[in-house]
């Protein structure tokens, strides 16, 4: 699993954050806007992916039907919006407090009989997917046909998160950075160090006195509370809600892909990987398109999935993260005052 | 003195196999006792049902006057039971302060508290110097005494040490039995299973010993090494003292 | 009335088997390799693809279209093994089922860039005919596919059983590392471990091949499929294998008509669930995973 290193010390990180931010902060008032919908895509699954890698990365669980959160928070706001007319704040709420129960369902249903991780990866993809069989067939949600929510004016309705496209950049830009802060926040506390030993050495980790029972189910709750949480702006941002896209094994892999390229454990792996894989993905399918040939994007993910975890498991952050380190390191041994900070 | 631990009439059996039979003993507080025995007697079960790993299949275990076998691994430290496991499971992609930082979460949710127990757990076992290293980067004596850290951080009244000498060079293991002694001083009652007689001889006051899942003998270890019926288990039978 | 309930249940215990044969190859793959194959869908679409252009190409029959993919398969699954999964089989399970998935993808996506999207149904002259057995109306490649399957799965659990090859796979997946200390030729025995695992998937695709139309997307399905049956049946175990296909196919078949067909979709998922709340080792699980 991921080392724990995300570059230099305290400050560092955190300017270097910042500038990241302020950077993306500009993309979003100047670029084009095909650019900025493409942007907004990246930073709701950098969101998206940083809730899957609190699971793995930190808790060390896995999930492959992530999609069913998404899904019960994309609806959560759906249909209270479309059918009801209720803001989709309260749906966001609801959302995370629905996906929130499910997932310790989950996992109190996996894990009181102490069978392994693999089992509670295979329900959650039986989850995700009888969940979006039930929701095809259901027809207050909408079924086959699914939600469609009202087109955008352009005018911006903040107690009804409604806005233009440029609206929507700044509020996945803003949960991006509440993933990234947030991340960082819990890794920090005992939250952080408690899960971390129970990804690492459950049976050490309950030596030491860890409640992994309890936490488990906790990391999980969370993980699907924010990825509900991101499904609801989603859901928003795409306009309209299908079970099969919303639910399906393709948006559970679209969420792992991020951290999984970009790096599992680390706090911006989610949001490298997603720079990475998401406009790739939409590269191959528009060549795909134009050739008419589908299943490019399927081909191109496929292989990079399996490159990045047979030469960089780590991921591409913690690749960068050590070719800095690698560069600066002659210049260490100039400065041997340096290196002894280092150790 | 009233005994911190008290083991009685333990048995476990796994299929056909009794790996431990009617075993009884009890620990009095702040000493340390060693529980040695051939290969295969049957000192890592008993650990192991003392640790709440295992259950057992007949018999109680009592931690000051609480019935504690059958109870989950984590609630067992909770109470105040620590232990190390024999091979070494340093929790890899955290540092070594880190590492023992974990047992000190049993008791307190602060990280500053975490991190100062923490090193005072690395110093009581000489290991405060490597506190930022990688566990990758230890040797073993020192792996070693990084489990014994971890456990030390979870304040524990008993210390369960499994083998914690296997290993080691007799420089090493003399460094090791200082940190014991300081411990017992300080007034951790510990539990060794070892394999080492030499250092069983320097570091404990009561000795019990294991045969084919039984207890054959007890006593400081003078006597028991004079016991006949323990060196007939370790050596054969029919050598005399 | 009950002419209706007796269809049925036969219908689903002829599929049942074909199930079990895909079942078969991923718990062999881990019972010996501790490996989850998470491709194994697109394993058996192959075979359906193979088995339908079998047909379309040269008439063939399936059986001999069972052939050639059970041939093609295993040495598709040998090579899988000996050059990419050998790598990762030490890895951390996500590790694997990550790499997995990206097989999964890559597969799906070949298949889409090949033979296209749409669902290809099958020329076989089987797909319609029926045959009557007293009180019971089967499908002739219902039967054919069952009947193959069975005596498949008779065959291997023979193999596996006294050939000295069958021996090495299961003295490796009771202890890898004492197989490695007596000798066994630990890669290699994965590596076949593999071919047959594919092999079973293929051949079970080449047989259905007559029932289903042939599309890519169709593999999910499998794959999910394939594993409530080997969970049902335990994991590792392999009559267990066997006893999940039936259960499987039973019970989908009686779902299909005492509910709506989309329903009948959702069954697998909702036995999967229920058996992982009641009784995750299945009937004949290994304790540990």
């Amino acid at each position: 699993m991921q080392k724990r290193f995300d570059g230099g010390p305290e400050i560092k990180r955190w300017l270097a954050g910042a500038m990241v931010f302020i950077v993306l902060a500009f993309v979003g008032s100047s670029a084009d806007p095909y650019f900025i919908s493409l942007m907004t895509i990246v930073l709701l699954f950098t969101f998206l992916g940083q809730s899957w890698n609190l699971m793995l990365g930190i808790g060390g669980q896995l999930s492959i039907g992530h999609a069913l959160f998404v899904g019960l928070g994309a609806y959560s706001v759906g249909v209270l919006y479309v059918k009801y007319g209720i803001s989709p704040w309260i749906g966001l709420f609801l959302g995370m407090i629905i996906a929130g129960s499910v997932g310790a369902a989950l996992a109190w249903l996996s894990f009181r009989f102490e069978v392994r991780g693999i089992y509670f990866a295979l329900l959650t993809i039986a989850a995700a997917e009888f969940a979006r069989i039930m929701f095809s067939g259901w027809e207050f949600v909408g079924a086959m046909q699914g939600l469609f929510f009202p087109a955008p004016t352009g005018a911006i309705e903040f107690s009804m998160l409604r806005g233009g496209a440029r609206f929507y950049y700044f509020v996945a830009l803003a949960l991006a950075a509440l993933g990234i802060i947030g991340t960082e926040l819990i890794s920090r506390s005992y939250l952080g160090y408690v899960w971390r030993a129970m990804r690492d050495d459950e049976p050490a980790a309950r030596a030491l006195g860890v409640r992994t029972f309890r936490h488990k189910i906790l990391v999980i709750s969370v993980s699907a509370a924010a990825a509900a949480a991101g499904g609801g702006v989603l859901g928003l941002v795409q306009g309209s809600i299908f079970p099969d896209s919303i639910m399906g094994m393709g948006l559970s892999v679209d969420v792992l892909i991020g951290p999984v390229v970009g790096g599992l454990g680390t706090t911006f792996g989610p949001l490298i990987g997603s720079l990475a894989a998401i406009p790739l993905n939409h590269l191959m399918s528009a060549i795909g398109d134009n050739l008419r040939i589908p299943g490019l994007n399927n081909i191109a993910y496929g292989i990079v999935l399996i490159l990045v975890v047979w030469f960089l498991p780590d991921g591409i952050w913690p690749a960068i993260v050590r070719l800095c380190k690698a560069i600066q390191a002659p210049s260490r041994l100039w400065l041997p005052h340096l290196r002894k900070a280092e150790e | 003195m009233t005994a911190l631990l008290e083991v009685k009439n333990l048995s476990r059996s796994f299929g056909g196999l009794v790996a431990v039979k009617d075993v009884n003993f009890t620990l009095e507080a702040g000493r340390i006792t060693a529980l040695i025995g051939p290969n295969g007697a049957g000192k890592t079960t008993c650990f192991n049902l003392v640790a709440g790993s295992l259950s057992p299949t007949s018999g109680q275990v009592f931690f000051e006057g609480r019935q504690i076998d059958s109870t989950p691994p984590e609630i067992v430290c909770r109470m105040g039971i620590a232990r190390t496991f024999q091979i070494v499971r340093p929790m890899r992609d955290m540092s070594v302060l880190e590492n023992a930082m974990v047992g000190a979460f049993s008791w307190t949710k602060s990280v500053k508290e975490a991190k100062s127990k923490a090193y005072e757990s690395l110093e009581s076992v000489g290991l405060a110097g490597k506190a930022t290293a990688r566990t990758d980067q230890l040797t073993l004596p020192d792996r070693k005494m990084l489990e014994t850290a971890k456990a030390l951080s979870t304040r524990p009244k008993l210390l369960l040490l499994d083998e914690v000498m296997a290993g080691l060079r007799p420089t090493e293991a003399a460094g090791v039995v200082r940190v014991l002694q300081t411990l017992a001083e300080g007034g951790l009652t510990i539990l060794l299973v070892e394999h080492v007689m030499r250092i069983v001889m320097e570091v404990a006051s009561n000795v019990v010993v294991l045969h084919h899942g039984a207890k054959i003998a007890e006593g400081s270890p003078a006597e028991v090494v004079a016991d006949q019926k323990v060196l007939d288990s370790y050596l054969g039978a029919g050598f005399h003292a | 009335m009950l002419s209706l309930w007796l269809n049925v249940l036969a219908s689903g215990i002829l599929l049942g088997l074909v199930y079990g044969l895909v079942a078969l190859g991923l718990t062999i793959i881990f019972g010996v390799m501790r490996v989850v194959n998470f491709a194994h869908g697109e394993m058996v679409v192959f075979g359906v693809y193979i088995g339908y252009w079998a047909v379309r190409l040269w008439d063939a029959p399936i059986i001999v279209a069972a052939a050639i993919a059970a041939v093609v398969m295993f040495f598709f699954g040998y090579l899988l093994e000996a050059l990419i999964v050998k790598r990762f089989v030490n890895r951390p399970h996500h590790y694997q089922f990550i790499v997995f998935i990206g097989l999964s993808l890559l597969f799906s996506g070949v298949l889409l860039v090949a033979f296209g999207p749409d669902p290809r149904p099958s020329a076989s002259l089987l797909s319609f005919r029926t045959v009557s057995l007293g009180f019971v109306t089967l499908d002739l490649a219902r039967l054919q596919a069952a009947i193959t399957a069975g005596v498949l799965i008779a065959l291997l659990g023979v193999y596996l059983r006294f050939s000295s090859l069958g021996r090495a796979l299961r003295a490796a997946a009771d202890n890898r590392l004492g197989g490695l200390v007596v000798g066994l030729n630990i890669p290699r025995v994965y590596a076949v471990t593999f071919g047959i695992g594919a092999a079973c998937a293929g051949v079970a695709g080449a047989l259905i091949s007559p029932l289903f139309d042939a599309q890519p997307y169709l593999a999910v399905d499998f794959t999910l499929l394939a594993f409530v049956t080997v969970i049902v049946g335990g994991l590792g175990s392999f009559s267990g294998a066997l006893l999940g296909g039936l259960v499987i196919g039973v019970a989908e078949a009686i779902a299909a008509l005492m509910f709506t067909p989309s329903m009948k979709t959702a069954l697998p998922y909702a036995l999967l669930i229920i058996i992982l709340i009641f009784r995750p080792r299945g009937f004949f699980g290994a304790k540990e995973i």
